[in-house]
């Protein structure tokens, strides 16, 4: 330590500083007892190890990830191969994580924004509110697998076959049709949550200004209301993607895991909705070196990528959410 | 600033459908003096230290609304008991009394905004240019019967936006804007906003400053056409020169609309109002003009509450 140092902290405390200010959480606890010193450093040790276990994972991807990842691989389908050079690349599972994405944000956006409004503003009798929300929290607590399990139950029935029956008539509950609805189920609770929110922070004398010339409620809710809540249901919807994005279980029961798209039929774009195909997730699951394509160097880049899709995501909730703090009423 | 010296008035050019009546003496609660406010005698005994009120020349009054033997009840509580009192365009209305004294929920009660409360129930009969208001529709009572809240609470949209939304129907996007631009422009040259807002009439209206917040509603407001305009303590949360500001506007506003104002700030009810109701308790005790009640009260609750004994 230098000279400078320590006549800093052995001499008189500046002038400017008023006696009770304390410049660091270390520097006010000089005075506590040790129970509470030794609380606040396991609480700085735990801070801290966390985040260097976030980076560790982060970093480890990042690094196998830019290792392995080749711009071909963006654009060329995945082929069965014994080699890591001919195994091809993953375009497929990238639009598959598209098109499940798509179907299940909506089913789930409009879907969780009607729920929302209807606990936010109506949410009458109030006994069958209370169950709406438990059923949601109980949605966001499902483990992805049982649903996936419902999921196939319910995509094998008569009823709704025909959306995963191949040409030649079997009924296999695997298409993306079937992946998609049930996924929506995993991005629904977000949405709710995060809608809801964000209608429940617009204070009530803005509603009661609406109706005050003249505006019936529904008016209110649709020019009012919703718009208020914008940011948090973008940044509801964007949630719902990142988790729908990263469910591995739901995409293994009902998608399937051919890797490329296997379409049914003739008609272009529904034939591959009621097809089989792959996301990345379950890419990665096939690739890994426990599963059963196993081209690692293959896995780790697709892993990357999934990474940067859902940081991505996380990136423009922050946005979002910064901007809808900006204007507010007081 | 002149804070206590409101713009000359104009007279009163046309006087609709409804016909001019000469100021009747009936709220029970009444002391003599009521009607449009005159000078401040010079010998009138003050017991209130306040901004004395400036002359102001008259402006003949319309009955527009009656309020009679009205009482709220939210549950069991009694909130407001047995109230009676005439609403006049060409006059302001202040109500003044303590927190909790049914001030605001009697002013919610005139365009039907106590029934959002789900425990609320009202005794009593108000009526609209003669028509009992339980029987219009709650939607176009409330356009003829506006009102600004306390907290300026603009919609998250643009100046020109919020004054669009209340011209159209519901939750219409027609007509569009270039056939409301007159209406809007009105509406905001009304409420003394069209000056500051006039080049940019897409600025958010968030971002205006409070009081010009605050007279955006009252723009708002005035859009619709009302004939009543229910004011709630619309200047307890901004700056005293948007105060003075928008008090000089309700001042204006009186011949145009029927003026109720809620407001803790007895000065500010000195200042604007030329009839004063004080309210106690959910119970009306004692309504008279302005010089009166602030001069010579006749009870002796008002002369303790506009002297500062108590609230």
């Amino acid at each position: 330590m230098t000279e400078a140092t320590l006549g800093a902290s052995s001499g008189p405390t500046p002038p400017a500083s008023p006696p009770g200010a304390r410049r660091s959480a270390a520097g006010s606890s000089s005075t506590w007892s040790l129970i509470d010193r030794l609380g606040l450093a396991f609480a700085w040790f735990l801070g801290l190890l966390f985040c260097a276990i976030t980076a560790a994972i982060v970093i480890f991807l990042a690094v196998q990830g830019i290792r392995y990842l080749r711009p071909y691989m963006l654009w060329t389908n995945p082929k069965v191969s014994d080699t890591q050079a001919g195994s091809g690349g993953f375009l497929d599972p990238m639009l598959g994580t598209l098109i499940v994405s798509t179907i299940a944000i909506a089913i789930a956006g409009p879907v969780g924004v009607g729920v929302a409004v209807w606990l936010s503003e109506y949410s009458r009798p109030t006994g069958l509110a209370r169950a709406v929300e438990s059923t949601i929290e109980m949605l966001a607590g499902a483990p992805t697998v049982a649903l996936a399990l419902f999921g196939v139950l319910l995509f094998e029935s008569p009823v709704l076959g025909f959306l995963s029956t191949t040409s030649h008539g079997v009924v296999y509950g695997y298409s993306f049709f079937a992946a998609g609805a049930i996924l929506s189920l995993v991005a629904l609770p977000y949405v709710v949550a995060s809608a809801r929110e964000g209608l429940q922070a617009i204070p009530n004398h803005v509603r009661e200004a609406s109706y005050a010339v003249g505006k019936t409620k529904i008016a209110t809710i649709r020019r009012v209301l919703l718009p208020a809540a914008r940011p948090s249901v973008i940044t509801g919807n964007m949630l719902g993607v990142g988790h729908v994005i990263g469910d591995t279980a739901i995409i293994l029961l009902l998608l399937g895991d051919t890797q490329t798209f296997q379409g049914v039929g003739h008609v272009p774009l529904l034939g591959i909705l009621r097809g089989t195909g792959s996301t990345l997730t379950s890419y990665v699951f096939d690739n890994a070196p426990t599963g059963a394509y196993n081209q690692p160097n293959k896995a780790y880049a697709a892993a990357f990528v999934l990474l940067l899709i859902v940081l991505g995501l996380n990136l423009v909730v922050d946005v979002f959410g910064r901007r809808s703090k900006d204007l507010r009423w007081s | 600033m002149e804070l206590n010296r409101p713009p000359r008035v104009r007279r009163l050019s046309s006087a609709d459908s409804v016909t001019a009546r000469p100021p009747r003496s009936e709220a029970p609660t009444v002391v003599n003096g009521h009607g449009p406010a005159t000078t401040n005698g010079a010998g009138a005994t003050s017991s209130f230290v306040g901004a004395r009120r400036p002359a102001r020349a008259s402006v003949p009054t319309i009955d527009r609304m009656q309020v009679e033997q009205v009482s709220i009840a939210y549950g069991s509580k009694l909130a407001v008991k047995s109230v009676s009192l005439p609403i006049r365009q060409g006059e302001v209305l202040a109500l003044i009394g303590p927190s909790g004294c049914g001030k605001t929920t009697l002013l919610r009660s005139l365009n039907r905004l106590t029934e959002l409360t789900r425990t609320a129930s009202l005794t009593g009969q108000i009526t609209l240019d003669g028509t009992d208001i339980t029987t219009l529709e709650p939607t176009a009572l409330r356009r003829r019967v506006t009102m600004v809240f306390q907290q300026p609470n603009p919609f998250p949209m643009s100046v020109f936006e919020n004054v669009a939304y209340v011209l159209r129907d519901q939750a219409k996007r027609r007509p569009r804007r270039e056939s409301l631009r007159p209406q809007v422009e009105t509406a905001l040259a009304r409420a003394g906003l069209l000056e500051e807002v006039a080049d940019n009439l897409d600025h958010p209206a968030l971002r205006l400053s409070g009081g010009q917040q605050q007279r955006l509603c009252i723009a708002r407001a005035l859009a619709a056409q009302p004939e009543v305009l229910l004011l709630d303590e619309p200047c307890s949360a901004l700056d005293p020169r948007s105060t003075s500001v928008i008090e000089d506007l309700i001042v204006k506003l009186r011949e145009q609309v029927a003026v109720v104002i809620v407001t803790h700030n007895l000065q500010q009810a000195h200042r604007i109002a030329d009839n004063v109701g004080f309210m106690y308790l959910g119970e009306l005790v004692e309504y008279a003009s302005s010089t009166t009640l602030f001069g010579s009260p006749r009870q002796q609750r008002t002369k303790d509450y506009v002297s500062g004994a108590f609230g």
